[in-house]
Formats: C-alpha cells, sequence, structure tokens
C-alpha cells in the first residue's frame, strides 16, 4: 500500500489549507523543482549527468544469479558489478555479500565503530515535504534555541563523554540564519573535536564561512534521486529545487570541508534506484575531488508526529542490509552511518557488517537533551521531534553494546585543521 | 652494492642515533589493547605508531594509556592533506608528551590511501630542523627517497602495497633500488600482510617491517605476531649470511662456460 502522506491539521487557517490542498492537488500551482530560485548559486559540475544518466538506464531486472556470483568473485567491484548485486537477483546471496562487505570493511576501518549524537538546534521549516515532521503545515511545537539554551545542550552530551557532533536545523534560513548556525558551530567547537553540519544546503561562501567557525564536515540527504517523484514530495519551499540541493556536497568540498556525506531516504521512491544513484554521486565526486572523506547513509522513512502511518513500504530490514552491503563491496573506503531510525538489534548486526559510524544518545526533539540524558523534570519549554527513532540507547549503552560485540568503539579520529 | 653483512649477536637497528633491538613496529590503522599486547609480548615490537588524531581525544582509555614502558612512541601524521598540516599535527603530537619521532603521513587521496610525496619531502625538512626524528612513510621512488635523506629523514619507509590490503611486496623491486642505493635504515611500511611477505623483505635488506592490519585481522592474534616475529628474524638471518648471491646468481654451471680460455 502506498504512503498516505496529507494530513490536515485543525490548527491550520482557511486560507492555509487552501494552499495546501492546491499545492497536493494541482501540480500547475507548484514552482518547477529544477529551476534555480534567485540567490542560489549555479556550480558547472557534470556530476549529475553522470549520476541521473546510469541511474535512468538501471535495469535491475535484467541481472542473473550468475552476474551476482561474478561480481562477488571479482577483486575491484566495478559499476556494473555494484548495479548486479543491488538488483534482486542479489537476494539470495546476501549472506555471502555480507562475508564480502566485512572483509571489505575490517581491511579499511579494522574492528572500529565510531560515535556521534546528533543536536537539533531549531525545527522551524519553511519546507512542505510530505513526509517530514518539520514540514510547515504541520502542527508541533516549533522552538528555535537561543546560544545559552544551546551550550546548556552541548554541556549536557559533552558531559556524557560525546566528542563528535552533528548540529542541525529545520531547513529555515529566516528563522537559523548562517550567522546563527556559525555561532553555533563556534560553540560546539569548544565541546567537540569534531562538528559536522545538516542544515539547508547553501551557497560556497555560506560554506567557507561554516568552516571558519569551525564546522568540517557537511551532510545532506537528497531523499530521492528520482526528480519526478521529488517533485511530488516537497511541494513548497527552497528545498523543492533539486538540482541546487544536488550540488551541495560539492559547494562544500569547494569551500574547504574535510568530508560529505549523502543519502537517499529509502521507501520514497524505487529504492534500488535510489540506492545506485547515491553511491554513485560518491563514487563520481570522489574522482573529482580525490583528498575528501565521503559516508553514506541509509535512512528509511519512520512515522512522524500526527502520521503515524508513515513506513519504509518495500525495503525491509533484508533489503536495507543488501544496500548496505552493496556500498560496502562497491565503495569499500566510504564511512556508512546507520541512525537511530534503526533498530538496536539490526544496528548491533550491521556495525560486524559494513557501517562504521552510529548515533547514540539521540533526540530528534529541540531542548531535551537534559531531561533525556538525567531524567530530570523540567520547565523548560521543548520543540517536537522530526521522527520517532528506534534505538535510544544511550552513548554509554552504546559503548558497552559495541565493545561486547568484540568491536571497538572510538568517540575520536579527527583534529580540525 | 649490497650493504656491509653484520653480525647477527650485535645487530642493532639504528634510527636517528636510538638503538632498537626489535625489527618489527606496530602500525596505527587499527587499534585495540589485545593488539598492542600481542605486537609487544610476541611480536617483540619496541616501536608502536600512535595516529594524534586518535589520540587527541578526551576519551577516558586514551590509546596513551595503552603505550607499555619501555615501548617508543611514533606518533603519525594520519589525517593530514598537505605539508603544513602534518608539521601541526607532529608539532601537536610533541605538546602532547609523544616525544621527539614522528612518522610523517600526508595524503591527498581517501580511497587508496597512498602517500603525496612531494609534500612529504617538505614536511621532513622542515620537522628535521626543529629536531624532530623524522621517519616518512612514502611511495617508493628512489629520487624522493634523495631527496628525503637530504631532507634530514632518520628512515625512510616505502609502502610494499596499498595500505591495509595485505597484498605484499607489490613495489618489490623499487624497494630493493632503495636499500641498495640509500643509506639510512629501509622500513617497509603497509601492505605486508602475511608472515612470507615480510621475511622476503628482510631477506631483500629491509631494515625492519611495519604492520598492523595483518596481525589485527588475524584469527589467532599472538599466534600470528610471533609468526611475524619470527620471520622477520629468519629473513634478517638470510639476508645478513649473504642469501641475495645464491638466489640472484643461480647454481654455477658443471662446465664453466670460460672453460676454454687458455691464458
Amino acid at each position: 500500500m502506498e504512503n498516505q502522506f496529507f494530513v490536515d491539521s485543525e490548527h491550520l487557517s482557511a486560507e492555509a489549507l487552501e494552499k495546501k490542498h492546491r499545492l497536493e492537488t494541482d501540480p500547475s500551482s507548484r514552482k518547477s523543482h529544477m529551476e534555480y530560485l534567485p540567490g542560489m548559486e549555479i556550480i558547472k559540475s557534470d556530476v549529475c549527468k553522470n549520476v541521473i544518466s546510469q541511474m535512468n538506464s538501471y535495469d535491475y531486472f535484467k541481472y542473473t544469479a550468475a552476474d551476482v556470483k561474478k561480481a562477488l568473485e571479482h577483486d575491484t567491484c566495478t559499476v556494473e558489478d555494484f548495479k548486479a548485486l543491488l538488483s534482486p537477483a542479489a537476494e539470495p546471496f546476501l549472506e555471502q555479500m555480507a562475508q564480502r562487505a566485512r572483509l571489505e570493511t575490517s581491511k579499511h576501518f579494522g574492528n572500529t565503530v565510531y560515535l556521534f549524537t546528533p543536536l537539533y538546534i531549531a525545527n522551524y521549516c519553511e519546507n512542505y515535504c510530505v513526509y517530514c515532521g518539520f514540514n510547515c503545515y504541520n502542527h508541533i511545537r516549533r522552538m528555535k534555541l537561543n546560544m545559552e539554551q544551546i551550550e546548556k545542550e552541548m554541556k549536557v552530551i559533552a558531559d556524557s563523554g560525546m566528542e563528535e557532533i552533528l548540529l542541525l536545523t529545520g531547513e529555515s534560513r529566516v528563522q537559523s540564519n548562517v550567522e546563527y548556525i556559525g555561532q553555533a558551530v563556534k560553540l560546539a567547537r569548544k565541546y567537540f573535536r569534531m562538528v559536522g553540519l545538516e542544515i539547508y544546503p547553501v551557497n560556497t561562501d555560506e560554506y567557507e564561512y561554516l568552516h571558519e567557525c569551525g564546522a568540517d564536515y557537511v551532510t545532506v540527504f537528497q531523499e530521492t534521486y528520482d526528480t519526478d517523484k521529488y517533485e511530488q514530495l516537497h511541494l513548497l519551499g527552497h528545498k523543492r529545487v533539486w538540482p541546487y540541493r544536488f550540488d551541495a556536497q560539492e559547494r562544500a568540498l569547494r569551500a574547504g570541508m574535510r568530508g560529505v556525506a549523502f543519502s537517499a531516504l529509502l521507501g520514497l521512491s524505487d529504492f534500488r534506484k535510489d540506492a545506485l544513484a547515491s553511491a554513485l554521486h560518491v563514487y563520481y565526486l570522489q574522482r573529482k575531488y580525490p583528498h575528501a572523506e565521503m559516508s553514506l547513509s541509509c535512512p528509511r522513512l519512520r512515522p512522524i508526529i500526527n502520521n503515524e502511518k508513515i513506513n519504509p513500504m518495500d525495503v525491509h530490514e533484508k533489503q536495507l542490509c543488501q544496500v548496505l552491503c552493496a556500498y560496502r563491496i562497491f565503495l569499500p573506503y566510504v564511512g556508512i552511518t546507520v541512525s537511530s531510525r534503526e533498530s538496536a538489534e539490526f544496528r548491533n548486526g550491521i556495525v560486524k557488517i559494513a557501517a562504521t559510524k552510529v548515533s547514540a544518545g539521540v533526540s530528534t526533539g529541540i531542548g531535551d537533551h537534559e531531561s533525556k540524558y538525567t531524567g530530570k523534570e523540567t520547565d523548560d519549554i521543548q520543540g517536537d521531534e522530526q521522527f520517532e527513532i528506534d534505538d535510544n540507547r544511550s552513548l554509554d549503552n552504546m559503548y558497552k553494546d559495541i565493545a561486547n560485540e568484540g568491536l571497538q568503539p572510538v568517540l575520536n579520529d579527527y583534529l580540525y585543521m | 652494492m649490497r650493504k656491509p653483512l653484520y653480525k647477527m649477536n650485535n645487530d642493532k637497528l639504528i634510527i636517528g642515533g636510538h638503538e632498537f633491538g626489535s625489527r618489527f613496529s606496530l602500525g596505527s590503522g587499527k587499534y585495540s589493547m589485545k593488539l598492542i599486547e600481542a605486537a609487544v609480548k610476541d611480536a617483540g615490537a619496541e616501536i608502536i605508531t600512535l595516529a594524534v588524531r586518535r589520540a587527541n581525544t578526551k576519551e577516558q582509555e586514551s590509546i596513551l594509556d595503552y603505550i607499555p614502558k619501555g615501548v617508543t612512541l611514533l606518533p603519525n601524521t594520519s589525517g593530514a592533506r598537505n605539508a603544513e598540516e602534518a608539521v601541526r599535527i607532529a608539532r601537536l603530537a610533541r605538546e602532547i608528551g609523544c616525544g621527539d619521532f614522528v612518522k610523517i603521513e600526508i595524503m591527498r587521496d581517501s580511497k587508496y590511501l597512498l602517500p603525496d610525496n612531494q609534500e612529504t619531502v617538505k614536511a621532513t625538512k622542515i620537522l628535521a630542523n626543529e629536531g624532530f626524528v623524522v621517519m616518512p612513510y612514502m611511495y617508493p621512488d628512489l629520487n624522493t627517497a634523495r631527496d628525503l635523506v637530504n631532507a634530514g629523514a632518520a628512515s625512510v619507509m616505502p609502502l610494499a602495497s596499498p595500505i591495509g590490503s595485505n597484498k605484499g611486496l607489490a613495489t618489490k623491486e623499487f624497494i630493493q633500488i632503495l636499500i641498495d642505493e640509500i643509506d639510512l635504515p629501509i622500513i617497509v611500511d603497509a601492505g605486508i600482510g602475511r608472515p612470507s611477505q615480510a621475511c622476503e623483505a628482510m631477506e631483500m635488506g629491509a631494515a625492519a617491517i611495519m604492520a598492523n592490519t595483518a596481525l589485527a585481522t588475524a584469527g589467532d592474534l599472538p599466534m600470528m605476531a610471533s609468526a611475524f616475529k619470527n620471520a622477520i628474524e629468519a629473513g634478517r638471518k638470510a639476508y645478513l649470511s649473504g642469501l641475495g648471491r645464491v638466489l640472484t646468481r643461480g647454481a654455477s654451471a658443471s662446465d664453466p662456460l670460460t672453460g676454454f680460455l687458455r691464458d
């Protein structure tokens, strides 16, 4: 069954509801998703063309068991091999793929697993992305932390032992402008060794500023590489502009960021094509920027506040595992992050095969770390979460669980240069 | 020209004026307490590499605490993308108490992690001038090796094959040239996957072996560590005993080709 994304809130005005319905039902009322808005930097790059042409011509039903076997025998996994490993024909070979993936992971990363935590500092959003809890028509408690509140959150997290932080905002330039984020990054540098960003895409000069403030890793999820589907899911706002989002990592690298992270949100569209495109996005950019560190995530759709029915469709744990193993075999040198969207059991298993980084002590809400970490009751106002998480283990528990699996938890492997 | 032969019982590895009895040293790639223990106890490592970027942590269990007394710490500059960054990391290592040894690793390539020779020469020069005992990791190129000597390196550390690959002596011929031509210890680093490969490098005249993945990914860590120790010692003995001549010339012909010459 298809996901039912549209939910009307009783708190919306008649005018807002009418606009919402028009956006949902009348494609002509929506702005072109392939045209840049004023102020959006356009860079010359052939990466997008390469990724999209490969994805469009990918017919995964043509691959056979023999193709999969050959792919697993090859020393170096070619793009064709990767396509075979992502195909339905590879599903019966999941165990062999996992064995090979584990070998590649151990060659490149040993037995280490990196730990980090996200910190949402604001949940205001100007976009109507129909599957997201932060979308502008969803009635949730909105909040933007001030610097004092941010510092308080950071202290609580740093006290837990965490050394790497990922700062997130909803995608609102108005509520969370680049200077605001820059100030938060500067604060984060006081408490953490490594500061990453997952914010709305910005121009190269803005990434440069954020890098100078102390951020060194930029995560932008493309959500789906299927531009038609993207158009139907991102109905309003800056985020609607697909190509500007696609080039975000390249702008970040040009701005001097050490690394960039990529992902499609599996379950939005054809997951095999999205997985192919995500990995090729990494592959082609790596050839162009060989010094850069790259990583892939693999989030699946999760329920949100006011819509519990959202689910990852045909991407079950087996398919997710297949995608992750294929990523690892094709791109043995990239980091793979598995978030708390997935269960503790899945994450315990996948770190032994392909994943190199997991989050711990996660909250996707705003300003609630003290109550979540210490159990302390608080009168402070808190902002609602982006989506429901599954694995809510603390850093301590995650650390112990990883060590008990015979792996080595690592809190920092990084120097800001 | 082969270097002069030594007597085994007085056979020390000398790096920057410091003497070492062991010719195995542990690389930094994959760390664990068990690995360090095995490297020291079973492989006899006297030098252990440490990634400064990993050591620079608030973590309670700092890797610095893992290093046993009497073992020389060799901080490396992994994560550096150019000479300037490598120099900054080396200075930081000194500040946090890692001593004067430094292994320079400069990579502009996140896929194969191949070292950037040019930048490595630049960093070597700066750090050697600042009194560091500089051990540069490099792609085995004779001209670069000579530049490193002139820049003040204390040893030269060519890679055998891509780091972490366990593929052995893929660059064998070029490492042999360095061994033959460079008057500094040549320490083969990266890619050694089996004791037999370590032994082969030592037979060729390498001064020492650095490895990590080969041990870290072994089924029985202490046993593999001990196998490396024996292999390295065997290779060293073979080298000192003059094996090279036998291998390169083969057996003598029973009827000499030049037997017809009369005076």
